[in-house]
């Protein structure tokens, strides 16, 4: 059950866009981070092949110039 | 105590959130980090706070560290250090947690039948003098060598020096700064005979570009990257990422550019050659202030044993360096660096213009290189022919990896061709060593023996039978470990490891020796920006741990050398540093008195008339200038920097079609060099617990390599099995691969090549050939 964290960089001017669509996605919790230019996501899927979804899901979104992942973590099944 | 899977998971998912908002505060100095510094701090607590410099890189942050009971229980960063201003990353708020780790070296072990024993550390001490004055004895005073460290306090590395110079008469001591910082000293040296850089952190506050030359800030050197974000953000300064991969510094500068590894060195002459050719030469700078010269070409790898390199200076003219540069012009060169020819434009754009202040950046990246000199005089050439030098937000700027890497291991001299001042080649030098060790100079030898790579390559040999170690571990750090683990695991050499925990490197030795971690002693350190720190001893180590300083002591005093080492066991940091002083007396590289130190977060030397030198070598900051000009290059006899003339030349491996993809390594910003320390601070460690590989995702959808999935990475020296990782931490260039190598687990130098900087001797570990299956 991976939970992931990531900073997200937009592209210039396209923060709100970034943070609605990310904040769409179920899988994802959207945060602001002190350094206003990027945020941080943190993902929560309960399976590798889920996170690969959602990891592809997140790749789509137009307003994303970076995901880059901070930490990953793998906590046991229920 | 009982965890529900809920909370356990509720507890992992708060802390993903706080690494990712710590590294996203690292990179930006902000409310939010100094809140969580506080928060960290428990409740009702009465702390006593003591100051100091970090343990880990080589930017020097001040931290002050809170104790309670003898225990050191909270770090935050001092708000009196003009280098963090109270900022620390996430391994310098984290880093007294690896000092209670369970497996913590508390005694000293002796390897008997096969086995370690727990042994007082007086015998253990007697064990290693004896051993090492029977192979004296027996092979001569050069079968012995120590191996000491950037880490080491500059009281460690002084009492090393003269034990072993001094004392014994041997130039075997070498240092693992050989393998980060060779070739930035060399690079000095040959442009402008003196040592570390001219300017300071304060240059960060007055620069319009910062070009950062194969460095990864962001994560190498993060205090000092959100004070240019900062600088960014609040006056418009302009950050340019020129790289070989796609890092966390790339995304957060203004421009990213990439290019091919190892054509930083015909880009960097590119720029020289539009800097002449737009008539952007700083003329009366260079005709007052420059020499030209050129170096001896095909200068070699030195990948076979006892290679031997001495370059031949030979002085030039403008014209003949302008037309040497021909061969460089950006179209040219474009073609094979993968930099287009407007970014190259670009770039010299930025050097050239009078009116922008530009400080150049660089660490590992161009330092560890086969032609590492030759890039860091490129660096200056450009700076140089500017007169973009030596001014607040005007200079090149080489970082350190270590926390005295300058401090220790370049000012102290633990090198096997250094002295506390100068070099063992210098008659003038061995005299001033040996009136201060009170030795007869004859016993100085005057020709240097092994630098690190060939210290390693003599102990597979057998030519060293002795060799003992310092906070340092060289079967992680060394490139080809698969050939020196052989080697240090043959029973010709007695092998005596001092550390504070164990290692790869701990586990061949016949003594292991318990040392004391930082704070449990009092020391100095020396950062990247000369910068001179002390702190006093905080807590109480565990068991029979010792300093470093005092063991090399008791060892020499057991071997007979006892009236060269006076000090007392309370005061003996105070004392050795008294002593080194006398070394660097006068303006040129003054060292600040002790009281001062203990008092102040530190002292930049040279300190002169009670006063910290920020500019080196601009008569309006800086003493030492007698020329009566505005710029003095002191280091060289005429008052002149050189202008080296330095070809591209090809790394030695390559891509081809049995290992078609280049290997590059490095670090994370949560594992300090090889995680011996780290990586037993659970925060760091489970937010990266272990390496990976990462693939450009063009490589890995052609290979079929999927996240997660087990790679096998193949050199002609060995290999390495790692998780894949695709568009995450970072991106390397297509055709190129990316390991860091802190983990123990997956030791990535197994793979890496011995390959060096003739000049410098520092090994290249970002370029040689690999190839690639899934597992």
């Amino acid at each position: 059950m991976p939970i992931k964290s990531y900073l997200a960089h937009p592209h210039d001017g396209q923060k709100a866009e970034l943070v609605k669509a990310l904040s769409d996605i179920e899988a994802c919790e959207v945060m602001p981070a002190t350094n206003e230019n990027i945020l941080v996501v943190v993902t929560d899927t309960l399976d590798d092949a889920s996170e690969e979804i959602l990891k592809e899901q997140i790749d789509k979104i137009q307003s994303l110039k970076l995901l880059a992942l901070v930490s990953g973590f793998n906590s046991p099944q229920n | 105590m009982y965890n529900s899977l809920s909370t356990r998971r509720s507890f992992i998912k708060k802390m993903a959130k706080l690494s990712a908002m710590t590294a996203a505060a690292s990179m930006f100095p902000g409310i939010l980090f100094a809140s969580e510094q506080e928060q960290g701090i428990p409740n009702g607590a009465d702390l006593e706070w003591k100051k100091g410099p970090c343990r880990f890189c080589g930017v020097g942050c001040g931290i002050l560290v809170g104790t309670e009971n003898g225990k050191a229980v909270a770090v935050k960063g001092d708000p009196n250090s003009a280098v963090n201003k109270g900022l620390l990353c996430v391994k310098g708020y984290h880093q007294t947690m690896c000092i209670q780790s369970k497996d913590r070296l508390t005694h000293a072990l002796v390897k008997k039948n096969g086995k370690y024993v727990q042994t007082p550390i007086q015998e253990a001490l007697d064990i290693v003098a004896n051993k090492m004055k029977e192979t004296i004895d027996a092979h001569g005073k050069d079968s012995v060598a120590m191996y000491t460290s950037g880490q080491s306090t500059i009281p460690e590395g002084y009492v090393a020096s003269k034990f072993m110079k001094g004392a014994i008469g041997t130039n075997n001591l070498d240092c693992n700064a050989r393998l980060c910082m060779a070739s930035a000293v060399t690079g000095f040296l040959t442009t402008f005979g003196a040592d570390e850089p001219m300017g300071c952190y304060e240059d960060i506050d007055h620069a319009d570009y910062f070009i950062t030359w194969g460095n990864n800030m962001a994560e190498m050197h993060p205090v000092l990257f959100s004070r240019m974000l900062e600088q960014k953000s609040k006056r418009g300064a302009k950050i340019i990422d020129f790289a070989t991969r796609t890092s966390r510094s790339s995304t957060a500068s203004d421009r990213s550019i990439l290019f091919e590894p190892q054509t930083d060195l015909a880009v960097a002459n590119a720029i020289c050659y539009e800097i002449i050719n737009n008539g952007w030469v700083n003329n009366s700078f260079v005709e007052k202030h420059c020499n030209f010269s050129k170096g001896l070409t095909n200068i070699g790898y030195g990948v076979e044993d006892k290679f031997k390199f001495a370059d031949k200076p030979e002085k030039i003219d403008f014209s003949a360096y302008k037309a040497f540069l021909k061969e460089y012009s950006p179209e040219k060169v474009a073609k094979y660096s993968g930099v287009s020819v407007k970014d190259i434009k670009y770039l010299a754009s930025i050097y050239g213009d009078p009116n922008k202040k530009v400080v150049s950046y660089w660490c590992m990246g161009m330092n560890q290189h086969t032609r590492g000199t030759w890039m860091n005089n490129l660096v200056y050439n450009i700076h140089l022919l500017t007169g973009k030098i030596s001014q607040p937000g005007n200079g090149p700027f080489s970082l350190t990896g270590q926390p005295s890497a300058c401090g220790t291991a370049r000012e102290v001299g633990t090198f096997t061709h250094k002295l506390p001042k100068g070099v063992v080649t210098n008659p003038k030098n061995r005299e001033l060593a040996a009136k201060i060790w009170k030795v007869p100079v004859e016993r100085i030898p005057s020709k240097p023996t092994y630098h690190a790579t060939e210290m390693f390559r003599a102990v597979d040999r057998g030519d060293i039978k002795f060799i003992w170690t310092q906070v340092t571990n060289p079967l992680v750090s060394l490139p080809k470990t698969s050939r020196y683990r052989p080697g240090m695991e043959k029973k010709s050499c007695f092998v005596v490891v001092s550390d504070v925990f164990p290692t790869p490197t701990s586990d061949v030795a016949d003594v292991i020796l318990p040392a004391s971690w930082h704070i449990e002693k009092s020391g100095l350190y020396g950062n990247s920006e000369r910068r001179t720190q002390h702190w006093d001893k905080m807590v109480e180590g565990p068991g029979e741990t010792t300093p470093d300083a005092w063991m090399t002591i008791q060892v020499a005093k057991r071997m007979g050398y006892g009236d060269l080492f006076p000090y007392s066991e309370e005061n003996h940091v105070e004392e050795i540093y008294n002593e080194y002083r006398q070394f660097h007396e006068g303006a040129k590289h003054g060292m600040a008195p002790l009281e001062v130190l203990k008092k102040e977060s530190g002292a930049i030397w040279p300190y002169v008339n009670g006063k910290s030198t920020q500019w080196r070598f601009n008569a309006k900051y800086d003493p030492a200038c007698s020329n009566g000009e505005a710029f003095d290059f002191y280091g060289k006899p005429d008052g002149r920097a050189v202008i080296w003339q330095r070809p591209y030349e090809p790394p030695a491996e390559s891509p081809d079609s049995e290992y078609p993809y280049w290997l590059n390594t490095g670090r994370v910003i949560e594992h300090w060099h090889t995680g011996s320390m780290t990586r037993r601070i659970p925060v760091l460690h489970k937010a990266m617990p272990s390496a990976y590989i990462e693939f450009h995702p063009d490589d890995a959808k052609a290979l079929a390599i999927r996240n997660g999935e087990q790679i096998k990475v193949t050199s002609r020296r060995g290999s390495c099995v790692l998780p894949a990782s695709i568009n995450e931490r970072g991106l390397p260039t297509k055709g190129q691969v990316f390991v860091p190598f802190f983990d123990e687990n997956m030791l990535i130098n197994d793979v890496t090549l011995d390959a060096f900087c003739p000049i410098s001797k520092e090994p290249d570990y970002k370029k040689c050939a690999v190839k690639i299956e899934k597992v």
